[in-house]
């Protein structure tokens, strides 16, 4: 507990606590400032919709490693981790070899929001992935064939019986991927060119406010964040807590 | 056929994602002989980031392997006021900025900050310095080891930890000769990610360290240095030493990956 304590919750409490330390009004003017707010607002969007293109993406890509077979499929398998295993600084120099100035592929998305988004994609790829491929697994095919059977066409059949069932699974996957693209910095920092107001993240503006010694500023942003990262938390809970009772 | 469309939808996506980026830079490593990469590791600078990264990579990896079985051992063995609490506090690590957590970090054990202030004049420097880096490096791995051991802590049961004590063992020794035994694969799974967990920090560590080239710099550290100063052929070189690494943690995960958790215990 002790240890906890040290490392976990006396530190994150003095962010809050600094964060607060003008009061309710200076706080709200250090998250209002136009390139802290403009950031925030960057930083949900951009989560918001690599959340959902986790959801669709990641939910067909646990679909056909379940469910289809071809050759170097375990291979593919094994790709997928392969975000999680890589640092985050050489995922996003990585893309930028890719998708840079220098695009042997001439596709130049450095330092624009796309460039933030696909940074997050890749960081976020294996959440939904890793949701929603062990109940694909376990799913029990019965129940399907016996809707075809009934005369249920492939699509009646995904949206009646099976989608039902992976949608706790997907909706936690896309929760995670959700609060790690709000808290990410490694990835986007060289991709992104970090413009205020254009391309910059919230934890890369939260760097820039430590660098120049402003770390009121830095504190209340990342209050924002953090409750950001809590109510997903939470949520993930909820959700956990509605699909055991459903089942 | 909506299956092939599915399945070729699927590894497009992976290939322009993850694949073709992946493989890019080490084309580009590799493109002119394995000389220019090693050439690149064996500067002064690149071998210093490399010991550095090492030394708070073994330190957090030591800390967070005694305090997670310590933890995954209270989680799985004991009932106290708060359990919950300290459950949802083991996962706030993985929801939390990496920025953040070094933000956290200067606000307490900075020099200005109370605590760090003493530490200081006790003659102990956190921040900016290898102390500060471990402390951010545990907190962004803390959960690992806990979470690959609980499970099985769980799924072991205490019977055979009962039948040592009767048996006239002390908790120390059935601890060492019963638990220990029984969890060792899931430690091995937990301690190996978070080791690539550790070596791979970036965001903490760029708050905490101060980022002084020579001194305080890693190996992610000297990729983005690197990169900024135009050194790409150094950078990509780290980049690809880096992601080596990752590769063959996920070879190792792979084995070593509890299939069902009630594994033989030996």
């Amino acid at each position: 507990m002790i240890f906890l304590s040290l490392v976990v919750f006396i530190p994150l409490g003095a962010v809050v606590v600094r964060s607060g330390e003008g009061g309710v009004a200076a706080f709200w003017q250090a998250v209002r400032t136009p390139d802290a707010w403009a950031s925030l607002q960057l930083t949900i969007g951009a989560a918001a919709i690599v959340a959902l293109i986790n959801l669709v993406m990641g939910t067909l890509i646990a679909w056909v490693l379940v469910r289809d077979d071809f050759p170097g499929k375990s291979i593919v398998d094994a790709l997928i981790d392969l975000p999680f295993a890589l640092p985050t600084i050489v995922a996003g120099l990585v893309l930028l070899a890719l998708y840079g100035p220098k695009s042997p592929i001439g596709l130049d998305i450095a330092y624009s929001r796309t460039a933030v988004v696909v940074a997050l994609l890749f960081v976020t790829l294996p959440f939904v992935v890793r949701t929603v491929q062990p109940v694909l697994l376990e799913l029990d095919r019965e129940m399907e064939e016996a809707a075809a059977s009934l005369g249920a066409g492939p699509w009646v059949t995904f949206r009646r019986i099976i989608l039902p069932n992976l949608v706790p699974a997907m909706l936690s996957g896309t929760g995670l991927a959700f609060a790690r693209a709000i808290a990410e910095f490694g990835s986007t920092v060289l991709i992104s060119g970090n413009l205020p107001f254009k391309t910059q993240v919230s934890a890369v503006y939260i760097f820039g406010q430590i660098e120049t010694d402003n770390e009121t500023a830095a504190a209340a942003v990342a209050t924002v964040l953090l409750v950001v990262a809590l109510v997903v938390v939470i949520g993930l809970d909820l959700v956990q807590r509605w699909a055991a009772r459903r089942a | 056929m909506p299956k092939q469309i599915l399945r070729w939808t699927a590894l497009l996506y992976l290939l322009f994602l993850l694949v073709l980026p992946v493989g890019l830079i080490a084309w580009r490593t590799f493109g002119d002989g394995l000389a220019p990469f090693l050439e690149s590791l064996s500067s002064p600078e690149a071998l210093h980031a490399f010991q550095i990264t090492f030394v708070v990579a073994l330190w957090a990896v030591a800390v967070n392997t005694v305090f997670g079985v310590g933890m995954a051992v209270l989680l799985a063995r004991h009932r106290f006021p708060g359990k919950r609490l300290l459950n949802a506090a083991i996962d706030l690590p993985l929801a939390v900025s990496p920025v953040v957590v070094g933000l956290a970090l200067i606000l307490v054990y900075g020099r200005f900050a109370p605590v760090g202030g003493w530490l200081e004049s006790v003659g102990l420097q956190v921040i900016f310095s290898t102390p500060g880096m471990v402390i951010a490096t545990v907190f962004v791995s803390l959960p690992l080891v806990v979470r690959a051991v609980e499970p099985v802590l769980n799924e072991l049961g205490t019977e055979q930890e009962q039948a040592a004590h009767t048996l006239g063992a002390g908790p120390w020794q059935a601890f060492l000769r019963i638990t220990v035994p029984g969890i060792r694969a899931a430690l091995a799974y937990g301690v190996v990610l978070c080791l690539a967990r550790a070596l791979g920090e970036y965001g903490a560590i760029a708050v905490v360290s101060g980022r002084l080239v020579g001194q305080t710099q890693t190996l992610t550290l000297f990729v983005e240095e690197r990169f900024q100063n135009f050194r790409e052929g150094d950078a990509f070189a780290a980049a690809t030493a880096l992601a080596l690494i990752a590769v063959i943690t996920l070879l190792v995960t792979k084995l070593l990956r509890p299939r069902d958790t009630g594994e033989e215990s030996r």
